[in-house]
């Protein structure tokens, strides 16, 4: 085992994922590059991904996020951008985790909507939000049906 | 301010919802960040060294595999920490890091076993779902301690 030093200690970096109708990865990028003061910023194709001290980065997402801020959503990223045991430079393939994006940017246009839906709501209003059933397992009984249908 | 612990705990929506609303969420990567990090010895790709899986001893019996163990070692303290938690329950079985169906479950349990707060939902899979969606995570946060934008 070989000693480990890492980089970029103390830092954090952020996703900045961008899905709207009227503003592409490359305009947040150009907007960003713009407000940074040595912070450092990657573009990528679902929008940026931005690495500095904390109170940096959350000072320019706030920023970013008024552009549009119903289409702009953020999360953590534990790895530094480029860093070669994610980086799909290095691997091959799509990066860990990019699957997990995939699945979730498909859906986001419906929280881009309730974003945009939640100021005009009464804040009395009941929630019926969409309910959590059981597992999507294959049902016992089921299954033995198909079993039964095989042996026979 | 309420540290909320979110399920799956790589999720793009729930962490951006929550931070949005106020709170912290409580995701994978802040403890991965942690993990590489901090100096040592080499052990990629994510700086689990075999101290990770003894530390997973807390929450997870010696004869569970060892990858639930480490698993568990991330997220076990952060369950610890959490004031209250979101789950989201169709989420595809090999999403991100949340690969293993064993430790998932016992993440479940082990929050439900803390007694916080909690809110399950499924994806929203339409414009009417997503309202109701946000709006339930929107109240949920705000009855919580520090709650309100």
């Amino acid at each position: 085992m070989k000693e480990y030093t890492p980089r970029y200690v103390g830092t954090v970096t952020k996703y900045v994922f961008v899905e709207s109708p009227d503003m592409t990865p490359s305009d947040l990028a150009i907007r960003a590059y713009e407000i940074s003061k040595g912070v450092m910023i990657k573009e990528t194709c679902f929008g940026l991904q931005i690495t500095g001290s904390k109170e940096e980065v959350d000072q320019i997402i706030a920023r970013l996020r008024e552009f549009d801020p119903s289409h702009i959503f953020v999360k953590d990223r534990g790895f530094p951008p480029g860093d070669p045991r994610r980086c799909r430079a290095n691997l091959g393939g799509a990066r860990p985790g990019y699957y997990g994006h995939e699945f979730e940017i498909s859906l986001i246009r419906h929280v881009s909507k309730g974003i945009q839906e939640l100021p005009g709501r009464a804040p009395d209003q009941p929630v019926h939000p969409p309910e959590a059933t059981g597992p999507a397992g294959l049902d016992a009984r089921k299954l033995q049906k198909i079993i039964e249908s095989q042996e026979s | 301010m309420a540290k909320v612990f979110i399920y799956p705990t790589t999720s793009l929506i729930l962490s951006d919802l929550v931070a949005r609303f106020g709170h912290q969420p409580l995701s994978a990567a802040l403890q991965v960040r942690e993990n590489i990090q901090t100096a040592g010895l080499e052990s990629p790709p994510l700086q689990i060294t075999p101290e990770d899986p003894k530390k997973g001893l807390k929450y997870a019996a010696v004869e569970v595999p060892s990858g639930v163990r480490g698993r568990m070692s991330l997220y076990g303290p952060m369950i610890e920490e959490a004031e209250a938690a979101v789950i989201i329950h169709d989420a595809d079985f090999s999403f991100g890091c949340m690969g293993c169906a064993r430790t998932n479950e016992l993440i479940q349990f082990l929050l439900r076993k803390r007694e916080i707060p909690i809110l399950d939902l499924r994806y929203p899979r339409s414009d009417e779902e997503g309202v109701e969606f946000v709006a339930a995570i929107k109240k949920f946060l705000e009855e919580l301690p520090g709650g309100g934008v």
